[in-house]
């Protein structure tokens, strides 16, 4: 462990042993004595939830540690078990050091009080005494830029205004570790980079910073090492990078399940797709049909089917089809739309890559080599036509709904699309 | 069993030092001094809540003289002019105001310290401070009304007549034992409260029926012997007797005069005091998660 020669040891900060947490959930509350004598009369009525699970970890002064993992994984259990709120039903923490948490701003400010008051009262909540918050005072102010309104009341304060002044106050209670929940994060983009420049400020000052995020992009960018958290269980700890990209194909194989689910349930519902207006058009007007989408399904580059992609990865796009009738020029076309913004992404047809189908096969492959969209969900539309776009045989809308992943430094990427790129350096 | 364990490894580790659910870094006293910033914390809650209370009101702290003079008015009036009970006591209305500034204190600082965990749940879910600063803050917001109180009372006192000696002083003993007895009482209420909410009206009304049983209005000389000998076993009727007794300088009987042994209500209180305190600290581990 110690290294021979090196005379300075790793301090440990903070050490969680076998800590585990297990909340009892009442069927029923039971907040008055009558109930409560009668229900100890009865058999058990709650049931148990192990929001963590022996877990253990030690964390380094200095380090900028990440917890990661999806809701419900037992990470802010965690965070507050470590934070003193929760006491833990087996195990051990030991904290050396202050210990600042920063799960929300201006816990404790009192609308009706003023500025001044305000910062005495929140400081004094954050362990500050009062000459700590004196000497501190102006600079806190400062940072808020409130100088003119010190003595005006809290409610009177816009909400940017009163949320600059909680942060200046967390930001000056200096501690020697933190705990930073995401929460905090939430805002606008300018906002969330000052505070992450402001721990990385405290890192630099060799104070240690714990982040509970589920955002793989915040952990690659932030962390030296991360932990990676699955119903209340310790999956992964290590390098931040290694941990995110743990975290990011848990999420894929999550939702391909998950995906999976729900396409079942929708083909057993409609008998295949969500055909719609054009469809109904065909029908209502009696006309019989042409030609046909009977199924689309999607590969990934073993050949086996997915909904799940990741970017950059390669993907086939098979589309099944049936003709009933002679037609001229039959005509295949693959829409990719953004669910989000229902924005179109990409779309072709067979005929302008002047590719030409087969009418004796039942089906085409559409091939991707490098899927170059970044992670979100998407769907597809898959249509078939003769010789122009208005004379639709079938049309399949939101077909389909693909969900893409982007892992590593890619995922801090913004849009929809990833264009290749390098940076070099200028004159 | 396990969380005993957790405890154990809380308050028996001997280093680091570990202070209530917190290891802090072990250098010693220094750091338990250190922990004394929740003495600032408490001061902070206390002093903001006297201001909050009457904030936005014109005759502000008067307004908390309003309630036990307009009751002490009703009451004399009642016991003076209709029952006659009172006119043979000296300095009258004073022993009666004393009598019901002391219960209403009691009375006041009890109910309102229940509820002080309770509503305090935002605070309590988000950040750790030891919570028993809840409930001392708040029984200090109405320790401060109530010396205020004392204030108006003793200008009144010398209206009408009545002399300070020396021994006056010892009525800051009483008010310290009286503080103590609340503080111990407010630990079980508080606590309790958070699973409970029924005890906010059962303690209405045992407060109710505890005015009566306490001699506030009528002179304990009255009541049957077999009664008040009962009667002075409540730490409130020693403290309201001894209090007359030291600051309007009359004598009435107290403990002493029923039972050889009459450190009965001290005894009480303390036992209260502690054993409400450790139930306190129990309870309190899950109040976040329960409140």
């Amino acid at each position: 462990m110690s290294q021979i020669g090196t005379a300075k040891k790793e301090e440990v900060v903070i050490k969680v042993e076998n800590v585990s947490k297990t909340f009892k959930i009442p069927h029923e509350r039971h907040t008055s004595l009558k109930s409560a004598a009668l229900n100890s009369l009865r058999k058990k009525n709650y049931t148990k939830f192990e929001a963590a699970n022996d877990i253990s970890f030690e964390v380094k002064k200095g380090e900028f540690l990440g917890i990661i993992g999806r809701n419900g994984s037992g990470k802010s259990t965690l965070l507050k078990m470590l934070a003193g709120i929760y006491a833990p039903t087996n195990g051990k923490i030991t904290i050396n050091g202050k210990l600042s948490p920063f799960l929300e701003l201006g816990v404790g400010f009192n609308p009706e009080l003023t500025a001044r008051e305000n910062v005495y009262l929140g400081g004094a909540i954050l362990g500050l005494s009062h000459k700590e918050v004196e000497a501190k005072f102006d600079d806190i102010i400062r940072f808020a830029e409130l100088e003119e309104f010190v003595d005006m009341k809290f409610k009177n304060f816009s909400s940017g205004m009163q949320v600059r002044l909680a942060f200046a106050l967390s930001i000056n209670a200096h501690a020697e570790i933190l705990l930073m929940d995401e929460v905090l994060a939430v805002g606008d983009s300018n906002f969330r980079a000052k505070c992450m420049n402001e721990f990385l400020k405290y890192k630099k000052e060799g104070k240690t910073v714990l982040l509970v995020t589920h955002d793989s992009g915040a952990v690659t960018n932030y962390c030296d090492r991360a932990i990676l958290l699955r119903d209340g269980k310790i999956i992964k700890i290590g390098k931040a990078i290694e941990v995110a990209d743990r975290y990011v194909s848990e999420n894929i194989k999550d939702d391909e399940i998950r995906l999976g689910k729900e396409e079942d349930i929708r083909k057993k519902q409609n008998k295949g797709g969500n055909t719609r207006d054009i469809t109904a058009d065909i029908e209502n007007k009696k006309v019989k049909k042409t030609a046909e989408i009977s199924g689309v399904k999607l590969f990934d580059i073993e050949g086996k089917e997915k909904l799940v992609f990741e970017t950059g990865s390669a993907i086939d796009i098979m589309i099944n089809y049936k003709i009933y009738r002679e037609i001229q020029g039959f005509n295949i076309g693959v829409g990719l739309y953004n669910s989000e913004k229902d924005e179109r992404v990409f779309s072709i047809d067979t005929h302008m890559d002047k590719f030409m189908i087969d009418k004796n096969k039942k089906s085409v492959i559409l091939r991707i080599d490098n899927l170059p969209i970044l992670k979100g969900n998407y769907y597809l539309n898959v249509a078939c036509f003769g010789d122009t776009e208005n004379t639709y045989y079938d049309i399949k809308q939101k077909y389909l709904d693909v969900k893409i992943f982007t892992k590593g430094r890619e995922s801090e990427y913004r849009g929809i699309c990833n264009i290749e790129h390098e940076w070099d350096l200028g004159e | 069993m396990a969380r005993k364990e957790y405890l154990a490894s809380i308050y028996l580790q001997p280093k680091p030092f570990i202070y209530d659910g917190f290891v802090l870094k072990s250098e010693g006293m220094k750091q338990l001094l250190k922990s004394k910033n929740y003495f600032g914390l408490i001061k902070e809650l206390a002093l903001t809540d006297f201001k909050l209370k009457y904030q936005n009101s014109v005759l502000g702290y008067l307004w908390s003289l309003v309630s036990p003079f307009s009751y002490f008015l009703v009451l004399y009036l009642v016991f003076t002019k209709v029952f006659k009970v009172g006119g043979d006591i000296p300095h009258y209305p004073i022993y009666l105001l004393l009598g019901v500034m002391i219960f209403s204190f009691w009375n006041e600082a009890t109910a309102i310290a229940m509820g002080s965990i309770v509503s305090r749940g935002d605070l309590i879910r988000k950040v750790y401070f030891p919570r028993i600063v809840l409930v001392i803050s708040s029984t200090l917001t109405s320790l401060i009304t109530f010396i205020l109180n004392m204030l108006a009372l003793v200008v009144l006192a010398l209206f009408t007549g009545v002399t300070f000696g020396p021994s006056s002083l010892l009525f800051f003993l009483l008010v310290l034992e009286l503080y103590v007895f609340i503080m111990g009482v407010s630990f079980y209420l508080s606590a309790l409260f958070v699973k409970f909410r029924d005890i906010g009206h059962i303690w209405g009304v045992l407060n109710q029926i505890l005015f009566y049983a306490t001699p506030i209005v009528y002179p304990l000389a009255l009541v049957p012997n077999k009664f008040a000998k009962f009667v002075v076993l409540s730490p409130l009727t020693q403290i309201i007797q001894d209090a007359r007794r030291v600051l309007i300088g009359i004598s009435v009987p107290s403990t002493g005069d029923y039972w050889a042994f009459n450190l009965w209500p001290h005894l009480l209180i303390a036992v209260i005091f502690v054993s409400g305190y450790f139930l306190f600290q129990r309870m309190a581990a899950k109040f976040a998660e329960e409140v």
